[in-house]
């Protein structure tokens, strides 16, 4: 119980500097790519402390509302992941999350938030079934939703089991992550054809809190990455860890080399992706 | 006690239809004698629920009822006779041969003595007390509504005849019908009590008189019928063969012996077509022409759920077979394609009706696998939906009358325009698949259940079905909360009546959320324990029940919270971005020419992807096709 | 920490004849690289630190660069790039023209140059970053003397 509420505690605290890091290493890298200095390790907490200290402009008030829902139940659901509760009950509580970031650009009633607002929803759309199906396979693979009896449960990591379904959440962990090819709602490109999408009209700390989020919730998706290997010993820590930086690194590069798809292609391959590697994965191991 | 309040459930709302036809003056005093018949059906009902949860047993009644078989043979012969009139008078002769053919077997069995075979033929449960509160609460608030809502109506459409009184009468019988439905434990007084519904919902949807209800309203009644032909044939087969015509003995039966399968499947198929699972999905469609109060009692509170309340019945002897087989696969791919389809539907009645649809998909599905966890998510289900949908076609009505049009794109911006029948039915939204709200946790313990069944192409199914809901219903939801700037209130001119419906079922569902383990432990639990006979594991662990209410009290906590920390910061409010062209009112711009021109916004519906032209007929073929394999198979299979 | 460190620009094209906008693109190339100050280019007046125009303001875009300017929160600064955002340029005499930047919105930093050369106009970007942070100084002691008053 101790560690469950440490591991909580942990998130809510290393996660934001964690998920800072990580875009800072993100963006570092991408500069590397594409032969540039690029900016400093910390730059995305300039830009956060920056975005706290801006005057508030707004369309309406209803935003704020609902932006402060999405970052409390992406926080809910980091929180809960690892504090060792059920995988399902998590990703419903980040569905939740999605719909409140959505339905916040929604309010504002703008072109071009709205058309963020229903790229994203597509986007949900095209993920959500490889979501549950990651619930479902660690299920099928150690008998539990709970992640903390997957831990504890004994026997080989799960990865083991769910080679496909791990193929096909990294391919949606694309969507998660907004990255391109897949950031059609909105980006941290300049992708001028639909200005910032979902973000358009949010400014100031309400933009911060979006910003923060998304740490909080890239590092609660890296969890996920993890979960497939760690096992309560040292080693599987240690190999969770590269996994997820792996990962992480993969992420990176298939963003700097792949261009923009249209939502089509994005939620027919991700359908197909789910059904040919998760389904086929789900059917083995129920046989077996 | 109890045998005296069943008798008065069933009875006392046909008498009640038959004051209300007869008071044909619309006035204060009909109004309040409505009224006053729905709080008696409301005390009735919450009287019955509380004195047999408090004896906590089950209740059977009646071996000898010649007389009433003899009246309910009159009954039927009435409801052919009606059925008739209305083919030959609008020479739809095949609705005819339908219903001769299945009267006519039925006269036959009994006249010849072969459905006297004695057993009980009344029977309560706690089954029956889940669903005699919901037809009784939320069909007598569909009833309060429709007091409002018809005056309106009628005021919007004076091309069609006033006839309110027969309305009335009519959603009395049908109340009537399902109370004596779900008492029934004989099968030959459910099928009377099933046809009573069969031939009212025809009478309710060709209400208009228009020929589009006409037309919809006889496509209701083939497809009940065939439905009904389906049980008067299992009851053949049960009375000749079996020799038993008690509802739990077939259902015992059907777990042990063989051939017991076919009367089975046969009432299996009858579930199916009531409610309206893919192949006959149409006629729940066609419903939408009729006053709202007819479609909410339809898809709510009454109607498919009968079907549903069958299948549930059936669970035990559904498991691991064929007759399961072709639930569960019909079940989940109506979750699945109606859930696509209601994306391209931007008439609200409409993606109301495709939501009914899949939502009765899943219940199937859950009635199919006929595990214990997997009935526990389908009446959750039952439940959650029958208040939630209400609520949610109600409220599409309010607002029709207020802005004429029905149309989730004309709803845009309703948070500023009608806050509190907006607000109404976010909350029904809310309440149809948001986390921690009702059809979700039931959702849960349905996936839970497919996996432990090893369905693998159910959970493919919830899965791909869970991620459409949630986009057409989000679409929706995202629509009713865009603020408009500089616009205006409009009048609201929802009744009193209609605002008493509206608010008492919006609060029941959030009572619904919040004690959802209350039911489960009091009513669903017990329920399950005595339909398989042994003690259940809890389904949804107390630890999890705890986070959800944690994420409900979020919820509610979070727009006070936001408000309070937002206090002293003045937010300076901007114009929209629309590259720098917005005319400063944010709906209109100035185009190229110097000229305003309005800013038109909508949601996505992919016609070209998840429209009726491209999916509606291969689902439907698929499902056809399907469906008589499967029950060629399963009755096959047995002989 | 300032808030210099993250100065995020808009770039708008005012009626310029499209060189010095070549040239701002060729700041974010990797021979320039302005993402080493964290100059982000955001396209959008609310996220928006910098204002950066290029070209001169004629009638028609008048009022869109100063809708545009009204959408940005404070702190904020607006950089005239190039010698028509300045003053009008080649097209000052044109029956459409109404001259610099300045003739609808407070410039802040002059770029002069046609077409501006990118260590010119990085120059100025850097410039004003330094005068983002002066102004949030300002605003936060008006915030303040506001609330003392």
């Amino acid at each position: 119980m101790i560690w469950q509420i440490l591991g909580t505690i942990c998130y809510i605290i290393l996660a934001p500097i964690l998920g800072g890091l990580l875009q800072g290493i993100d963006r570092k890298l991408t500069a590397r790519l594409q032969g540039r200095q690029g900016p400093p390790l910390l730059q995305p907490f300039y830009d956060l402390y920056k975005l706290f200290s801006k005057e508030v402009v707004v369309v309406n008030d209803v935003q704020n509302f609902l932006v402060g829902g999405f970052l409390l139940f992406v926080v809910f659901s980091g929180a809960l992941f690892f504090f060792g509760g059920d995988l399902l009950l998590v990703f419903f509580s980040l569905t939740l999350a999605g719909i409140f970031f959505t339905m916040s650009s929604c309010s504002a009633n703008s072109p071009y938030s709205s058309m963020g607002a229903q790229r994203e929803l597509m986007q949900m759309m095209a993920y959500e079934p490889m979501v549950l199906l990651v619930a479902i396979g660690f299920y099928v693979a150690t008998g539990t939703f709970n992640v903390k009896e997957i831990v504890l449960h004994n026997g080989m990591p799960a990865i083991v089991y769910l080679p496909g379904i791990f193929i096909g959440f990294l391919y949606i962990l694309t969507i998660k992550f907004r990255k391109s090819p897949f950031d059609l709602s909105t980006s941290h490109h300049a992708h001028q054809e639909m200005v910032q999408g979902l973000t358009t009209e949010l400014s100031g700390s309400v933009l911060g809190l979006v910003e923060l989020s998304h740490w909080y919730e890239n590092i609660f998706l890296l969890g996920v990455v993890g979960l497939f290997l760690y096992k309560a010993s040292w080693w599987s820590a240690i190999a969770a860890i590269v996994v997820c930086a792996i990962s992480y690194f993969l992420e990176i590069i298939i963003d700097n080399v792949f261009p923009r798809v249209k939502w089509q292609s994005m939620l027919k391959s991700a359908w197909m992706v789910t059904l040919v590697a998760g389904v086929v994965n789900l059917m083995i191991i129920a046989v077996i | 006690m109890t045998l005296e309040m069943v008798i008065f459930l069933i009875c006392f709302p046909f008498l009640a239809a038959l004051l209300l036809f007869f008071m044909r003056k619309s006035g204060p005093v009909r109004k309040y004698t409505l009224f006053g018949l729905c709080a008696i059906i409301v005390a009735a009902v919450i009287c019955y629920a509380v004195t047999e949860l408090v004896s906590g047993e089950t209740h059977s009644y009646f071996v000898h009822t010649e007389l009433v078989d003899k009246l309910m043979l009159a009954g039927e012969w009435l409801l052919m006779g009606l059925i008739f009139y209305f083919a030959f008078r609008h020479r739809k002769y095949y609705v005819a041969l339908l219903s001769v053919a299945q009267t006519g077997l039925m006269t036959w069995l009994e006249l010849t003595g072969r459905t006297e075979l004695g057993g009980f033929h009344v029977a309560s449960d706690k089954l029956t007390i889940i669903m005699c509160l919901i037809i009784g609460i939320v069909g007598c608030l569909i009833c309060v509504y429709a007091m409002g809502y018809m005056k309106d109506y009628h005021s919007h459409h004076t091309e069609f005849k006033k006839r309110r009184s027969y309305f009335f009468a009519l959603l009395f019988v049908f109340l009537g019908a399902m109370f004596g439905l779900v008492f029934s434990s004989n099968l030959v007084w459910l099928y009377f009590f099933w046809e009573i519904t069969s031939v009212c919902s025809f009478l309710l949807i060709g209400y208009n008189q228009t020929e589009e209800a006409i037309r919809n309203s006889f496509r209701a009644l083939w497809m009940n019928l065939l439905g009904g032909l389906g049980f008067a044939a299992a009851i053949a087969y049960c009375a000749i063969r079996l020799e038993t015509l008690e509802l739990q003995t077939v259902i015992q039966l059907g777990t042990m012996v063989p051939v017991a399968i076919i009367p089975i499947t046969l009432l299996a198929f009858a579930g199916l077509t009531k409610s309206a699972q893919m192949p006959f999905s149409s006629w729940l469609l066609g419903a939408m022409v009729a006053p709202t109060p007819t479609s909410a009692l339809l898809h709510s509170a009454t109607m498919v759920k009968a079907g549903v309340y069958l299948l549930l019945r059936l669970a035990p002897a559904l498991c691991a077979n064929l007759a399961g087989t072709m639930v569960t696969t019909i079940g989940g791919f109506t979750f699945f394609m109606t859930s696509m389809l209601a994306i391209a539907q931007s008439d609200a009645k409409k993606v109301l009706a495709y939501s009914t649809i899949s939502n009765l998909g899943l219940i199937t599905a859950c009635a199919g696998i006929g595990m214990h966890e997997a009935v526990w998510a389908g009446i959750l289900l039952m439940i959650f939906h029958a208040v939630s949908k209400s609520l949610m076609f109600l409220s599409v009505g309010a607002v029709e009358n207020v802005t004429g049009s029905r149309n989730i794109e004309d709803m845009h911006g309703l948070i500023v325009k009608l806050p509190r029948l907006a607000f109404v039915m976010i909350v029904g939204i809310a309440g149809m698949f948001l986390a921690p709200f009702g059809m979700l946790i039931s959702k849960w313990a349905a996936l839970k259940a497919f996996v432990d069944s090893n369905s693998i192409l159910l959970v493919v199914f919830l899965i791909f079905g869970s991620a459409t809901t949630l986009f057409y219903w989000t679409k929706w939801l995202g629509s009713l909360v865009a603020v408009h700037h500089n616009s205006e209130r409009l009048e609201d001119i929802t009744k009193g009546s209609e605002w008493l419906s509206l608010i008492c079922q919006a609060v029941l569902m959030c009572l619904l959320c919040l004690t959802f383990p209350v039911v489960s432990s009091y009513l669903i639990e017990p329920f399950l324990g005595d339909m398989f006979h042994q003690t259940l594991p809890a389904i949804i662990s107390s630890g999890n029940i705890h986070i959800m209410a944690l994420m409900l009290c979020a919820i509610v906590i979070l727009p006070v919270a936001m408000r309070l920390l937002t206090i002293h910061r003045k937010n300076k409010i901007v114009t929209s971005y629309m590259g720098g062209a917005n005319t400063g009112d944010d709906r209109t711009f100035m185009d190229s020419y110097g000229k305003t021109k309005p800013m038109y916004l909508a949601n996505w519906y992919l016609e070209d992807w998840f429209g009726e032209k491209k999916l509606l007929k291969p689902s439907l073929i698929l499902s056809t096709a399907g469906l008589i394999v499967l029950m060629i198979l399963a009755i096959g299979g047995a002989v | 920490m300032k808030v210099s460190k993250s100065p995020w620009l808009m770039h708008y094209d005012g009626s310029s004849c499209n060189g010095c906008d070549i040239e701002v693109l060729a700041c974010l190339t990797p021979v320039y690289d302005v993402e080493r100050f964290g100059v982000m280019n955001t396209g959008n007046p609310k996220h928006a630190d910098i204002f950066l125009i290029t070209g001169g303001i004629n009638a028609q875009n008048a009022p869109v660069v100063k809708q545009l300017y009204s959408q940005m929160p404070n702190p904020k600064v607006v950089v005239a790039v190039g010698v028509c955002a300045c003053n009008g340029g080649i097209f000052k005499e044109c029956y459409n023209i109404l001259g610099g930047v300045d003739t609808v919105l407070p410039v802040d930093i002059y770029v002069p140059g046609c077409a501006a050369r990118p260590e010119a106009i990085i120059d100025g970007v850097v410039r004003a970053v330094a005068l983002l942070d002066e102004k949030k100084k300002a605003l936060s002691q008006e915030q303040v003397s506001s609330k003392e008053a």
